[in-house]
């Protein structure tokens, strides 16, 4: 028997397989299909303090090998989150979730992590510092060392539990902004988030999306992710959660060798709403193959 | 919903640019007219939605124009071909409101979801009648079908090749209970603007997953925000905010 257990931190997941936020709503649709308690974990949509609509649409766009989406963080608000969302998760996954947490000022973000990290159910936080859809004045929290150092301290000075910064590839050094999050008390860290990308309809002239860019994730980006957590493994001590063009079991012991230790699947699920279960399930017979006792064993093995 | 393979029985052209595929396989999960289906390609991405034109048990009908990459290989498919198919999507038409005398009007690839829909409002013993809108003659399609189905079927085309020439909207007949609709979005206000009874609108938008997962489909209602993949594609006249 091989050993899929992995831990973060304090918290034990069976297997390091997390659908990513925004590609699994509260789980209630893939539930419908399958008992989702196979899963380690999952990382619901991204949490607002107030309700938003996100952007207008069309907010999809088809790539090869992959999507662009500029939903735009849509979410109910923190108080529906928790007084509606949660309790009805809680009926279909019975295991500790992750909780994505976003925000357009540091206010904001200290606000909603304090409110879902005093929820029983909730095991960590994963906070969007790097959504490129919603512009704030600008600012994209994460695209700097010091502003993604100060949503980090703001976060861990109220949270009740572990704080994973969730990073941007849309940056020069991304191994740099690792080690500010770090420096700043982050418990953890989970990577990447979507690319910018955009596509034009030839036959209206026009940006496919209606925000003109979105963010593009899907099998085209996993190179790019698993560089970025390479990168990231070695500059930094805390614990990585790796994801981008994840589908395949073969591609989370890639993610765990280059230093991840769970693995988030996003768009895989959107196209394929068996995805996450089916990775489980293949996990074992794949480890088998290529001599994999423990899956703890293998975590940054591709380094040195 | 439910994903299942389903396995090319027919593919044919049966107006410009426009396909009929019959599919043999569980048709379990489609539970009302007006609910589509989510096609898997082979060389896509993602998945392509496709309205439900017919389903009896263990054979799934649909219609559509190629437009695009994804249909044109869709039209090459050959019998025998297996593809990956989610079913039994989307809410669907509520026939219940649909009075004695409903009136079914489709445009274009609108058409498709109303043949089932006719069906099923016969078999609740309602006498549905049809407007059919196109372009030009060359585009008609499933005409002699819904005739075949013993409803009035008026054919509009936009040159006045065939039938009577304008728009849906220019052959509204004199009494009718109820309407039901899909289409384009610019036929979609004109059917709410020229009907005077309340009705149900089918509306399409780009889709990442099609069953309700990613909030890409979301569109405003005076009822809240809704997802056209899972509470709509069907929405009420009364609800929608153009
Ligand atoms: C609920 C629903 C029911 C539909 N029913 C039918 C039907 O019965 N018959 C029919 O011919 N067409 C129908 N359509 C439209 C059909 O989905 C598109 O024509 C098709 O996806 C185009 O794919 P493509 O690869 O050929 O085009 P491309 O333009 O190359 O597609 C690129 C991307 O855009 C998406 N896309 C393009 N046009 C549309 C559109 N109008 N709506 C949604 N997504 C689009 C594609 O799915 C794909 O992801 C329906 C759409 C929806 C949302
Ligand atoms: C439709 C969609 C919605 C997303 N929403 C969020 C979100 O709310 N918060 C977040 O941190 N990431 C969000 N993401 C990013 C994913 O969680 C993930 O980081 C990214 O898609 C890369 O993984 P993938 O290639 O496996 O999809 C979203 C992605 C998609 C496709
Ligand atoms: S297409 Fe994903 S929620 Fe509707």
């Amino acid at each position: 028997m091989v050993k899929t257990s992995v831990s973060l931190g304090n918290l034990v997941l069976d297997n390091p397989i997390i659908p990513a936020s925004g590609t699994f709503g509260y789980g209630y649709e893939f539930a419908e299909l399958y008992d989702i308690n196979c899963l380690g974990s999952f990382s619901f949509k991204g949490t607002t303090r107030e309700a938003r609509f996100g952007n207008p649409t069309p907010r999809i766009a088809e790539c090869t090998a992959g999507m662009i989406n500029s939903v735009g963080l849509q979410n109910p608000g923190v108080d529906k989150v928790i007084s509606e969302e949660l309790p009805k998760l809680k009926t279909c996954f019975s295991k500790p979730v992750i909780a994505n947490v976003c925000g357009f000022s540091p206010d904001e973000y200290a606000y909603v992590a304090e409110r879902l990290s005093e929820e029983e159910q909730v095991g960590l936080l994963e906070v969007n510092i790097s959504c490129p859809n919603v512009h704030a004045g600008g600012v994209n929290f994460g695209s700097s060392p010091e502003s993604a150092a100060e949503i980090t301290r703001r976060v861990k000075a109220v949270s009740k539990k572990p704080v994973y910064i969730k990073l941007s590839p849309n940056v020069t050094d991304i191994a740099e902004i690792a080690k500010a999050c770090e420096a700043a008390g982050a418990d953890g860290l989970t990577l990447i988030n979507t690319l910018l990308g955009m596509r034009i309809d030839l036959r209206r002239r026009k940006p496919v999306i209606a925000n003109k860019i979105g963010g593009f994730s899907g099998d085209a980006i996993f190179p790019v992710a698993l560089r970025a957590v390479y990168q990231v493994y070695e500059a930094v001590s805390i614990p990585l959660i790796g994801m981008g063009g994840v589908s395949s079991a073969e591609q989370v012991i890639e993610m765990m060798l280059a230093g991840a230790r769970a693995v988030e699947v996003g768009a895989a699920n959107l196209v394929n709403p068996y995805a996450s279960r089916d990775i489980v399930a293949a996990l074992p017979a794949v480890m088998e193959k290529y001599g994999i006792q423990n899956l703890e064993d293998i975590i940054g093995g591709a380094h040195g | 919903m439910q994903q299942s393979f389903f396995t090319v029985d027919e593919n044919k052209k049966i107006a410009k640019d426009v396909y009929k595929m019959m599919l043999l396989g569980d048709t379990s999960a489609i539970t009302a007219a007006g609910q589509f289906v989510n096609i898997k390609l082979d060389g896509a991405f993602l998945r392509r939605p496709i309205s439900v034109c017919d389903r009896t048990d263990g054979v799934l009908t649909i219609v559509y124009k190629v437009v695009g990459g994804g249909t044109e290989k869709m039209s090459a498919y050959e019998k025998g071909t297996r593809l990956d198919i989610l079913t039994g999507l989307g809410n669907g038409y509520d026939t219940s409101l649909s009075g004695d005398a409903p009136l079914l009007l489709g445009g274009g690839v609108g058409v498709p979801p109303l043949y089932l829909l006719c069906k099923e409002l016969i078999k609740e013993g309602k006498k549905p009648s049809v407007v059919l809108g196109f372009n030009t003659k060359d585009e008609v399609f499933y005409k002699e079908e819904f005739e075949a189905l013993g409803v009035s079927v008026t054919v509009t085309t936009v040159d006045g090749s065939q039938g009577v020439r304008g728009f849906v909207t220019n052959a509204l007949p004199e009494r009718y209970t109820y309407f039901y609709t899909c289409g384009p979005e610019p036929m979609l206000r004109a059917v709410c603007a020229a009907t005077t009874t309340e009705g149900q609108l089918s509306f399409e938008e780009r889709m990442g997953c099609g069953f309700g997962a990613c909030m890409g489909c979301s569109c405003k209602t005076l009822t809240g925000n809704k997802r056209i993949c899972k509470e709509g594609p069907v929405m009420k006249k009364g609800e929608i905010l153009w």
